[in-house]
């Protein structure tokens, strides 16, 4: 079928005398029928491959759904009570009730002061690296922030309640360290390094004859970036602040560790919340299988799905937008 | 002969501003973690030796080391790996070298660039409700491997892209144009040159799987399961086991009246396994590009 | 210019059209190349002529919005429907216009399609390495460092290279896409002599923006603009102070263009 002996080309007349590689060509094996088979067998397997990504984002939403979906689907469950309450009793033995409004509160909460204290500092730190800083400096400072979203969450969760707890005490007088600032602070610092990398990416795009433009025309540094480069380089410095709210909305361990176990809306910053993934976290082990709490917190999972799938989406179509415009 | 004028001061003097502000601020993220590493390091101190790696938790997990655990990590992020890896390189030499623009390979990039968003604790929802429960496996390392490898493979059919597009699309054509199949090219130019950046990838990936906690949390990871100390072969695919991320999270939330140390040292071994890796990973990255082939 | 040594009809293209998502490039061509000729394609930048070359080895369907219809047939055999299409790529050897070393050794590189298509003798590959490094001009140069890295050489050393590989599978047609606009006079001028050489064994298709070059080259040329063929014909009469078509004289004489 596809690679066969190699056959002289036909000619009217004899060519000129054959040179030696004609010859040893048209005598070569042709390539084995297992090694065509093989071909053929490895680029299916390599299909099925990609088309498996798709299967693992339905399996996903699927298999999450299927064991809320009696719960969600049956007529004791109400999804404006569930949004809209903040009365969540999920144990109670005389009146159970599943309102999320105060978890949303918690994870919005600890997200906004999350971003309020990282974008500066994120979007600061990128316009640095990329206008400010060179050769090994610029390496090293890399490398450090690399590292720095390589720490594991649990990780971050331990320093909040060794370090950031007694911190916020002493420093802020307040008899609770485990509140929505220690859990915004950890989740700033985790998202810092994506927001780097991708403004940092959004800036380096941005052409240099935009600088050189600007420079020419007697700007300052400073000027050429917030009226030339910030507007140029927007949508992905959108991006990137998009992508980092959507690690501070999905993160679990840090903030479960951190944030304290109140199911309240917090009238401070140093009043203690839970987000919907701690409790998730929290929970789960104590709901018995199959029971309406724990298919609530299947339920819960999904709109976790569904918001960061929403962010993530906006992100992906926002750098898309860079790239064709 | 060009003597500075009133503007060329203050522009100097406006950038000199910026530098340091902007400068500030990453100092600013900067030192304060340098500082607590180092806080953690010395709280951790008395208790870091080799024998704490080698010897089991003892006495409700409040003496001994963290043998169970540190084993029971690299049960799950070989076995995850194992798994996700060649799934996920693979997926991308589809994805990049035969896929044809079409809504069918855009609907599958969107699913990778979203299943890599996906937040950790519905990972373990997910595991809970497709391997432990639906596929019958129970709480077990392999359900827990198979968990971290859904939440690893996307990572990888990305950073195998990126790698895989790096090599130009005109040494593909040299090799179409003499007759070579797709996989022969592939084969013989596309992957001996982008092998180490996918390495490099996957490497990374390892060090993100040791540090996960909700993901295994109700896939197989327990609170405590006692072992042989020493032996490598401890645990079967079916049991349950510890973990070092797991294991952190227990002893600073669940056991009161630890001494101080014990969960210091539990965090710094954790957060040195992870930056060891990491740093593994950027150094063959740098050795890479300084060896390149064209 | 010599005469052709036979009559028959390699390759036949009837009224092939090319087309890149909703532009059309090519508005149905029809002409002949006959056997062992240099065959020159000339014309400005855009006219399709290197879209044309990928019909003849089917690479065109790399390209993702490529269309083309019509006819092409080569040795008599409609190029759609051979038997297996890296047979017909081995066929029609082609030559683009910036030079591309493989990064492997030169030795491989010359050894990369032989291999794909079953040769394994390593004497055998010896020899036609040697062979086809001698027939591109290229062997004199090389021939005590064939283990270094073919992405290292020189433009010109590279772009002969690829002539070497592109002759590594035995063509009985060649294909040169604008082979001269990456590298030095002295190495086109080497090349030129080695298409002279190779005329003997193959069909030459010579797709050239140099007007001067299909001139000193070609038995028969075609003038190509805008997706069109403005005239074909002997390459007397293409480049004689009277063509057929007026445009023809302007193009060559550089009027326009």
């Amino acid at each position: 079928m596809d690679q066969e002996v190699l056959e002289l080309p036909q000619t009217a007349r004899p060519g000129p005398a054959k040179e030696p590689g004609r010859t040893a060509l048209a005598r070569a094996r042709s390539r084995r029928q297992w090694e065509l088979g093989f071909e053929t067998a490895l680029e299916w397997l390599i299909r099925l491959c990609g088309i498996s990504a798709i299967l693992f984002v339905f399996g996903i939403f699927a298999f999450v759904l299927r064991e809320g979906a009696s719960f969600l689907f049956s007529s004791k469950f109400s999804l404006t009570q569930f949004l809209f309450s903040i009365e969540w009793y999920p144990t109670s033995m005389s009146n159970v009730r599943y309102g999320v409004l105060a978890l949303i509160v918690g994870t919005g909460s600890v997200t906004i002061l999350a971003m309020v204290i990282a974008v500066p500092f994120g979007l600061g730190a990128a316009i640095f690296l990329s206008e400010f800083c060179g050769g090994r400096l610029k390496e090293t400072l890399k490398i450090v922030i690399e590292l720095l979203a390589a720490i594991p969450s649990v990780v971050w969760g331990f320093i909040g309640i060794s370090v950031m707890n007694p911190v916020i005490q002493t420093v802020f007088r307040v008899p609770v360290g485990l509140n929505v600032m220690n859990g915004a602070t950890l989740l700033a610092l985790m998202s810092v390094p994506i927001m780097v990398s991708i403004g940092e990416d959004a800036l380096k795009a941005v052409p240099d004859s935009y600088r050189e433009a600007a420079l020419a025309m007697g700007a300052t540094r400073w000027q050429t970036i917030t009226r030339v480069l910030l507007p140029a380089a927007k949508n992905g410095l959108l991006a990137a602040v998009l992508l980092g709210v959507g690690r501070a909305v999905g993160e679990t361990m840090a903030v479960l560790m951190a944030t304290g176990h109140a199911v309240k809306i917090p009238h401070s910053v140093f009043d203690p919340v839970r987000t919907l993934t701690a409790t998730i976290a929290a929970e789960l082990g104590e709901a018995s299988v199959g029971s309406s709490h724990y298919q609530v917190l299947f339920i819960i999972g999904i709109l976790l799905f569904s918001i960061t799938f929403v962010v993530n989406l906006s992100a992906d179509l926002i750098v898309k937008g860079v790239r064709k415009g | 002969m060009f003597t500075e004028t009133p503007f060329g001061k203050y522009k100097r003097r406006s950038e000199l501003l910026a530098r340091c502000v902007l400068g500030g601020m990453v100092a600013a993220m900067i030192i304060p973690l340098f500082l607590i590493v180092g806080y953690l390091v010395k709280e951790a101190w008395p208790l870091l030796s080799l024998n704490f790696l080698f010897t089991n938790p003892t006495g409700g997990m409040r003496h001994g080391g963290i043998w169970s655990a540190l084993l029971g990590t690299l049960y799950l992020v070989t076995l995850s790996l194992l798994i996700a890896a060649p799934i996920g390189v693979m997926a991308a030499v589809y994805l990049n070298e035969y896929a044809r623009d079409s809504w069918l390979t855009r609907v599958i990039n969107l699913a990778v660039v979203n299943l890599a968003g996906v937040p950790s604790i519905v990972h373990a929802l997910f595991g809970l409700g497709a391997f432990v429960l639906f596929a019958g496996m129970g709480r077990s390392i392999l359900a827990a491997s198979l968990t971290l490898a859904i939440m690893t493979m996307p990572v990888i059919i990305a950073s195998t892209k990126e790698a895989l597009s790096a090599v130009p699309l005109s040494f593909r054509e040299a090799c179409w144009n003499v007759g070579a199949s797709r996989w022969q090219t592939i084969r013989g130019i596309v992957l001996p040159n982008s092998i180490s950046g996918i390495l490099t990838g996957v490497i990374l990936q390892v060090s993100r799987t040791a540090g996960e906690t909700a993901p295994i949390m109700f896939t197989g990871a327990v609170f405590f399961k006692k072992i042989e100390a020493g032996n490598p072969l401890a645990y079967s695919i079916w049991d349950q086991c510890m973990a070092l991320s797991m294991h952190l999270f227990t002893i600073t939330t669940q056991v009161t009246d630890a001494p101080h140390a014990l969960p210091f040292a539990t965090a710094v071994v954790l957060l040195a396994t992870v930056l060891v890796v990491n740093t593994i990973s950027i150094a063959l990255r740098m050795y890479l590009r300084s060896r390149k082939r064209w | 210019m010599d005469t052709p040594f036979c009559d028959d009809v390699q390759i036949r293209v009837k009224d092939l059209r090319i087309a890149f998502g909703n532009k059309e490039v090519l508005h149905g061509i029809t002409f002949d190349v006959p056997k062992h000729e240099i065959f020159a394609i000339i014309g400005p930048a855009q006219s399709g002529k290197s879209s044309l070359l990928r019909c003849l080895n089917r690479t065109l369907e790399f390209v993702a919005d490529a269309r083309a219809t019509g006819l092409v047939e080569i040795d008599g055999e409609d190029v759609r429907k051979v038997r297996s299409v890296y047979e017909l790529r081995r066929k029609v050897g082609m030559v683009a216009p910036l030079p591309v070393g493989l990064p492997l050794s030169i030795y491989d590189n010359v050894a990369f399609a032989p291999r794909s298509a079953g040769l394994h003798d390593r004497q055998e590959l010896d020899t036609l390495v040697q062979h086809c490094l001698e027939q591109a001009a290229l062997w004199d140069e090389v021939k005590d460092r064939l283990d270094s890295l073919g992405t290292k050489l020189s433009g010109g050393q590279q772009q002969r290279l690829t002539i070497a590989r592109a002759l590594s599978h035995q063509p009985s047609i060649l294909c040169l896409d604008e082979f001269s606009i990456a590298i030095d006079p002295v190495t086109t001028m080497r090349i030129e002599d080695v298409l002279k050489e190779l005329r003997k064994e193959m069909t030459i298709i010579l797709v050239t923006n140099l007007v001067q070059q299909a001139r000193r080259l070609a038995q028969r040329t075609m003038f190509l603009w805008n997706g069109e063929i403005v005239e074909q014909g002997p390459s007397e009469k293409i480049f004689s102070e009277h063509p057929t078509s007026q445009k023809t004289y302007d193009y060559v004489h550089g009027i326009f263009g």
